[in-house]
């Protein structure tokens, strides 16, 4: 499929609360990064800035027993599973009252409690993990879906054919989800990919997506037909997201480069398709609120990322005797 | 009580341990036509759901059993040989032993990954490694090593309940080897070691597919050099019994450690190091290792038996201990 075969749309407070996840996001991201230039983070982040919509529009079917895997660029799942931002940068400040408790850091941020299996900082682990999730759910039976959020580079691991395999041949409850931004790290796409990822899912008989990954209202769409897919028994779906990372791979990459490995021009085109402005626009554009009432919820989610910096700086060093305790449950 | 061979003994406490809990799982390889026999018969009691055959997909199996085992389910996973759990390595070092500390302890692992391991029967250099030491590095899993049917059916148990990942790596060849085994719930803890013999000049500690050959070598002691050997049997590597290691030599004051393992970074040196740290004072002369050479198994029985740790190697490392003797 192309694309999702039907044309609903989202009522406007759903709209809204799409756009009000995307923003937390959009500006968590932000925040990040100039905490990382402030020496704030012991650690480098993968910022998600720019593929908001795959997150949000993804997330937006599944409750909390539905459980995601992420990657190395996972916080934007994370908030968008209903991760709690506090708690998310506390972590990557490395502070005890962290999500994971400071042991995880910006690559590893999880909440089990509300079906965050994890990020990872092994392209293409979740895979086989969300694959786990889903023989997991089957045995239960009680109808829940795990997603396996990927990129392009994953793609690229002979687990994708493992895993596609698999949970194909049981027909287990997992969508996976490429989010295929256009780069593998640093190596553009087309100098490491052969052919459309989403055909490779294609001889497994798994229903496949293939969609404008900044859209959030066709991501959203489609993501409501693949969950229920999945959540009806009848095996594993797959969607391909195309996205951009606007601050690229990683944050000290500007630093460690001798030359840019993208043009300034390629940064201008996926910025004039920017999600979080694209949705705004259809707020206004739809009369589901106003200019202001946009303002307003920009302003909120302001507020919300200076609380989460704030119980983040004002957290605690965790200290060694802590990892080596938790390496054994029981000990 | 009741006399079983080996497989079967680890066969019945994975039948025990899959009917006394319904979220315990069982995946692998020809798990039904299980080559060795641990795994037969268990698909046709516990069915096609809880007991599945997989595709060869080891690096995908790993990463399944991390995913089932964080959201439920307890995760029996066969690997078959255990030169596989190379195929399969990145779900075991980057996940299963790091999960539980990335996610700052929210999630427990319980898995048991079940593999055939060590070479004298010309399976060659892919099928006969013997990954102990390797698998103790990694911090974040639990290793047992059974020796004879009893502890077999205790180990397994014991992993099976673990909530940690636990390795439990069967000696190759040995299924046959028939002994006593306590029926219903026997369960040998993880963290102990069990003196197999006991003796007073020497300690030949030991474990899994070394120890029936070094019950024969301290046999070979007595008769040939008037030495009484005690012989330890690790069982269980991860956690390891630090104690019995230091209790036993300060009963003999000499050690002779017999191990599989390539000779670096070895179980043996491992417990070597733990005897110069912490037994030094005890000891009268230096500890030997009795390990298998830093190469690979060569398929000739010819090249591969003389690599292998043997009673004659042992007799020999002991005559440098009893210059007397």
């Amino acid at each position: 499929m192309a694309a999702s075969t039907s044309n609903i749309q989202p009522d406007d407070d759903v709209l809204i609360e799409l756009y009000r996840r995307m923003l937390l996001i959009r500006k968590s991201e932000e925040q990040l990064f100039r905490d990382v230039k402030l020496g704030r983070t012991p650690g480098q982040v993968h910022l998600s800035d720019g593929q908001e919509a795959v997150a949000v529009g993804i997330c937006a079917p599944l409750d909390d027993r539905d459980q995601i895997t992420s990657t190395h660029r996972g916080h934007g799942h994370y908030l968008a599973k209903g991760g709690d931002v506090n708690a998310m940068f506390a972590e990557v400040y490395g502070k005890a009252e962290g999500i994971c408790r400071g042991m995880g850091g910006s690559m590893h941020v999880a909440d089990f409690s509300k079906g965050i299996v994890g990020a990872n900082g092994i392209v293409g682990a979740g895979l086989g993990i969300a694959t786990g999730v889903g023989l997991a759910n089957q045995l239960e039976g009680e109808g829940r879906v795990a997603v396996c959020f990927f990129g392009d580079g994953a793609a690229n691991q002979g687990s994708l054919m493992e895993s596609l395999n698999i949970s194909s041949l049981w027909r287990l409850p997992v969508l996976f989800v490429c989010e295929n931004n256009g780069f593998s790290e640093f190596s553009p796409s087309g100098t490491v990919t052969c052919g459309v990822i989403s055909d490779r899912a294609r001889p497994f008989g798994i229903p496949i997506w293939n969609i404008d990954g900044n859209d959030v209202v066709e991501v959203w769409r489609t993501a409501r037909e693949a969950v229920d897919h999945c959540r009806s028994g009848a095996g594993p779906a797959f969607i391909e997201a195309r996205t951009y990372r606007f601050s690229g791979h990683f944050s000290a990459e500007a630093m460690i480069l001798s030359t840019p490995y993208r043009s300034d021009e390629e940064i201008e085109a996926w910025r004039a398709k920017d999600p979080v402005a694209r949705t705004r626009a259809l707020i206004i554009d739809r009369g589901a609120a106003d200019a202001a009432a946009c303002e307003r919820l920009e302003m909120e989610a302001d507020a919300c990322v200076e609380g989460a910096v704030a119980f983040g700086e004002a957290g605690t060093a965790p200290n060694s005797g802590t990892a080596e305790q938790l390496m054994r449950a029981g000990s | 009580m009741p006399r079983m061979r080996f497989i079967q003994a680890i066969n019945q406490a994975l039948a025990e341990e899959m009917a006394r809990d319904s979220r315990t799982i069982l995946i692998g390889e020809d798990v039904e036509a299980s080559i060795f026999g641990d795994t037969r018969g268990l698909l046709d009691r516990f069915g096609a759901d809880r007991v599945r055959n997989t595709p060869i997909s080891e690096q995908t199996l790993t990463g399944i059993s991390v995913g089932a085992a964080a959201c439920g389910c307890r995760v029996i996973l066969h690997m078959m040989f255990a030169n596989f759990i190379y195929t399969g390595f990145d779900a075991i070092a980057n996940q299963m032993a790091k999960l539980r500390l990335m996610s700052g302890g929210q999630v427990t692992l319980p898995i048991t990954v079940i593999a055939n391991y060590g070479g004298g029967r010309s399976t060659a250099a892919q099928h006969s490694d013997t990954p102990l030491s390797l698998l103790m590095n990694l911090a974040g899993v639990e290793v047992v090593v059974p020796s004879t049917p009893d502890n077999a059916k205790g180990l397994m148990k014991s992993a099976i309940r673990s909530d940690n990942p636990t390795f439990f790596l069967e000696p190759g060849g040995r299924g046959g080897d028939a002994g006593e085994v306590p029926s219903g719930d026997y369960v040998t803890p993880l963290g102990e070691a069990r003196v197999m013999r006991e003796g007073s000049d020497l300690s030949l500690i030991t474990m899994g597919s070394m120890a029936r050959m070094t019950l024969r070598a301290a046999q070979l002691l007595e008769t040939e050099l008037g030495v009484s050997a005690e012989v330890l049997d690790l069982q269980s590597l991860v956690p390891l019994d630090t104690a019995a290691i230091l209790a036993s030599v300060e009963r003999t004051g000499r050690a002779i450690v017999v191990d599989e393992s390539r000779d670096a970074c070895s179980v043996a040196s491992h417990v070597a190091a733990i005897l110069a740290d912490k037994g030094f004072a005890q000891l009268k002369a230096p500890v030997r290792r009795i390990t298998v050479p830093d190469a690979a198994m060569p398929y000739a029985p010819s090249a591969e038996l003389p690599l292998l740790p043997s009673p004659e190697r042992i007799v020999i490392a002991a005559r440098t201990l009893f210059p007397e003797a």
